[in-house]
């Protein structure tokens, strides 16, 4: 299974590399990879379409992790970025550092991005976790609540920012739609460490979840302290999607849906699920980015609202299963 | 017992003391709490008025707003009351009131007490099909109003037919909601990179919610409309009360439950949309309302007049609050988006202490 989700995403990543606006040969593609002749085409490919390519694998990988870490940790089926506050909380620093500090690059907002995903991270954890009681404190629903409160006063604040700032709202509407596209290979470096601590620390998560989600008790029993997981994964969770958010913008259901797809597939066990995920979002982000440019040739459908399309019909059609109310 | 009779019913003491009003067939029954918080709710509703027509960068003395509204004709601060002032602060009660109603009948259906029109994709619908309206059509007024309801009703009967297996599932709605709210985002996102920079601010400023510049046209649309609704809603309350005891126990007291939720659905919806054709997708107010009246009567189930009461009181004093207390200018729905949120984390907070 692992080698077939590997098949399919060389051959997603071939596909993002030879399809565009730009008809170009996938055999020149190839020669152009290897060693560029300084042509539009060669320019093309080094230039736009490898650094899409290279962004899409790692912020589908994140989300899809992430997303998958969340599932598991909270039991919570609907466990998504922008269900836990970090889209909002992202989208605040980076319409703020745009109307306050006057940031005009996509490079220079990453680490606002970043930041304000982290801060309503645990923001959202604090209200969260204070609130419910002794029982309910921290529970999936009570999470989701605190989600949705702290996301409304920031979006409320992100409106009053390009309300006022009508430049802030030209750079916050092109990131606010989700795109892999005009964001460059120097954003990918700047938010590569992070995804790369996350990968693995969120990969070798897999066996004290698998324990954790047989119970806390058992957890307990086996030597694991129930609250140093769940702190350590909702840092990789806060590590993962602020950089991929930060990265291409707000991206719903990639994290909500690979998930699910993959846990039908192979059951439960967060040794399959995790890794799968992680290697099934950047299939589906790629194939998605490469449908947007076909569709619309020779302009293109930003990634964020593909990936939309494509992921709310497959949340309609999980909720139709009574199963997944109850993961 | 004469035909109209008031008597003091013998009731239990959690629901407190009672007025029955029999008329006929028709029988009202309204406990005095009840009565006393909807009196209390309209006084400082009027009281609140005189402030939003008086207080702005030309303030108008409360005696100068009296006579304006009696049509004393006293000069230019009669203009401002009575054409600037009152449409919009009329338009705030009004679509309050509407999304008052419209939140009580969406969390009775879901039986989730954070039910709202966001959560069955109404609201995103409808600010796709505004933002198609601007951005596509250059749509203003009418037709923008238009527009976002053309949108919402879709989104809705989508949402709708999605949801509706055996009945209308709490969780699914919800899910299916979601589902469709996002892709309409999505929508309403990628329309607003397609749009020049100056429609994408008019589509902006709409999507925030808002009452800048509302004349009398909206406010005899809001009289109209709830003018036709109030009274259906009104006609389906007793539904409401025994759907808010579940749904088997309200098919067990003869209420055709697939039918009352449709009915109920529609309502809601209706509701919502005359709020955002007037005002926009503001936030909360329909969230918030029906949870606010319920703890001021001390009410087990969400009833709609104190709803449509506290709906009205809170989106006028939240477009007081947004045009004048704050440093600058801001648009209500910045209001009611910031104290929604604050609301709901001190309700997460304090249910915690309770139990």
């Amino acid at each position: 299974m692992l080698v077939g989700t590997a098949v399919l995403l060389v051959v997603a990543v071939v596909l993002s590399l030879a399809v565009g606006a730009q008809g170009i040969a996938p055999a020149d593609v190839w020669r152009h990879l290897l060693a560029s002749d300084g042509s539009n085409d060669a320019a093309i490919v080094h230039e736009v379409r490898l650094p899409r390519t290279l962004l899409g694998v790692a912020a589908g990988a994140a989300l899809g992790l992430s997303g998958a870490l969340m599932q598991s940790l909270s039991r919570n089926p609907l466990a998504d970025p922008g269900l836990l506050g970090v889209n909002a909380g992202a989208a605040a620093a980076v319409v703020a550092g745009i109307s306050l500090l006057g940031v005009t690059t996509v490079g220079g907002y990453v680490w606002l991005a970043f930041a304000g995903a982290g801060a309503a991270t645990v923001l959202v954890y604090l209200v969260g976790s204070r609130s419910g009681g002794p029982e309910a404190a921290g529970t999936p629903v009570r999470l989701t609540l605190a989600g949705a409160a702290v996301s409304a006063v920031l979006m409320a604040l992100v409106w009053a920012m390009t309300f006022l700032d009508r430049e802030a709202l030209d750079l916050y509407r092109f990131w606010a739609v989700g795109s892999l596209s005009g964001r460059g290979l120097g954003i990918l470096v700047q938010v590569l460490p992070f995804l790369a601590v996350g990968l693995v620390v969120g990969l070798l998560l897999a066996v004290p979840l698998n324990a954790m989600a047989l119970g806390e008790d058992v957890g307990r029993a086996l030597g694991l302290s129930p609250g140093v997981v769940r702190a350590v994964t909702g840092v990789v969770v806060t590590l993962l999607c602020g950089a991929a958010t930060a990265a291409v913008g707000p991206l719903v259901f990639v994290g909500l849906a690979v998930p699910h797809i993959v846990r039908g597939l192979t059951g439960p066990d967060d040794r399959w699920v995790l890794p799968l995920s992680a290697l099934a979002a950047p299939v589906l982000l790629l194939l998605a980015d490469v449908l947007g440019r076909v569709l619309a040739a020779p302009a293109e459908i930003q990634v964020g609202v593909v990936t939309a399309f494509l992921g709310a019909p497959a949340l309609i059609a999980l909720a139709g299963r009574r199963r997944v109310t109850a993961l | 017992m004469t035909a109209v009779a008031a008597e003091r019913a013998a009731v239990p003491s959690r629901a407190g003391r009672a007025l029955v009003l029999r008329l006929g067939p028709l029988s009202l029954r309204w406990r005095v709490r009840t009565l006393v918080v909807g009196a209390g709710l309209v006084l400082a509703m009027l009281a609140l008025l005189v402030v939003a027509v008086s207080v702005g960068a030309r303030s108008v003395a409360p005696g100068e707003v009296v006579l304006a509204l009696l049509g004393v004709d006293t000069g230019g601060s009669s203009f401002i009351v009575r054409e600037l002032r009152l449409p919009r602060a009329l338009c705030a009660v009004g679509v309050g009131a509407a999304l008052g109603m419209s939140g009580a009948l969406f969390q009775t259906v879901v039986r989730n007490p954070l039910g709202s029109p966001e959560l069955i994709g109404f609201t995103q619908g409808a600010s796709a099909g505004a933002v198609a309206g601007i951005v596509l059509a250059g749509a203003t007024g009418a037709a923008l109003a238009g527009s976002a309801l053309a949108g919402g009703f879709v989104a809705a009967v989508v949402v709708y037919l999605g949801a509706f297996r055996r009945g209308l599932l709490g969780t699914r709605l919800v899910l299916v909601g979601i589902g469709v709210g996002a892709m309409l985002n999505a929508v309403t996102w990628w329309l607003l990179t397609r749009a020049e920079l100056t429609q994408a601010q008019v589509a902006s400023a709409w999507l925030v919610g808002s009452l800048n510049a509302r004349s009398w046209d909206h406010v005899w649309l809001v009289v109209v409309v709830l003018a036709v609704l109030a009274p259906a809603c009104l006609a389906v309350a007793p539904w409401l009360r025994m759907i808010d005891l579940g749904e088997d126990a309200a098919s067990a007291l003869g209420v055709p439950v697939r039918r009352a939720q449709l009915v109920l659905v529609v309502l809601g919806v209706a509701l919502c949309a005359l709020g955002v054709a007037v005002a926009g997708p503001v936030p909360f107010i329909a969230l918030v309302a029906p949870q606010v009246s319920r703890r001021l009567v001390r009410g087990t189930g969400l009833a709609l007049a104190p709803s449509a009461l506290t709906g009205a009181l809170l989106l006028l004093a939240a477009d007081v609050v947004a045009q004048h207390a704050l440093p600058v200018a801001m648009p209500v729905g910045v209001a009611t988006g910031v104290v929604g949120g604050v609301y709901l984390a001190w309700v997460l907070s304090r249910e915690g202490r309770r139990r």
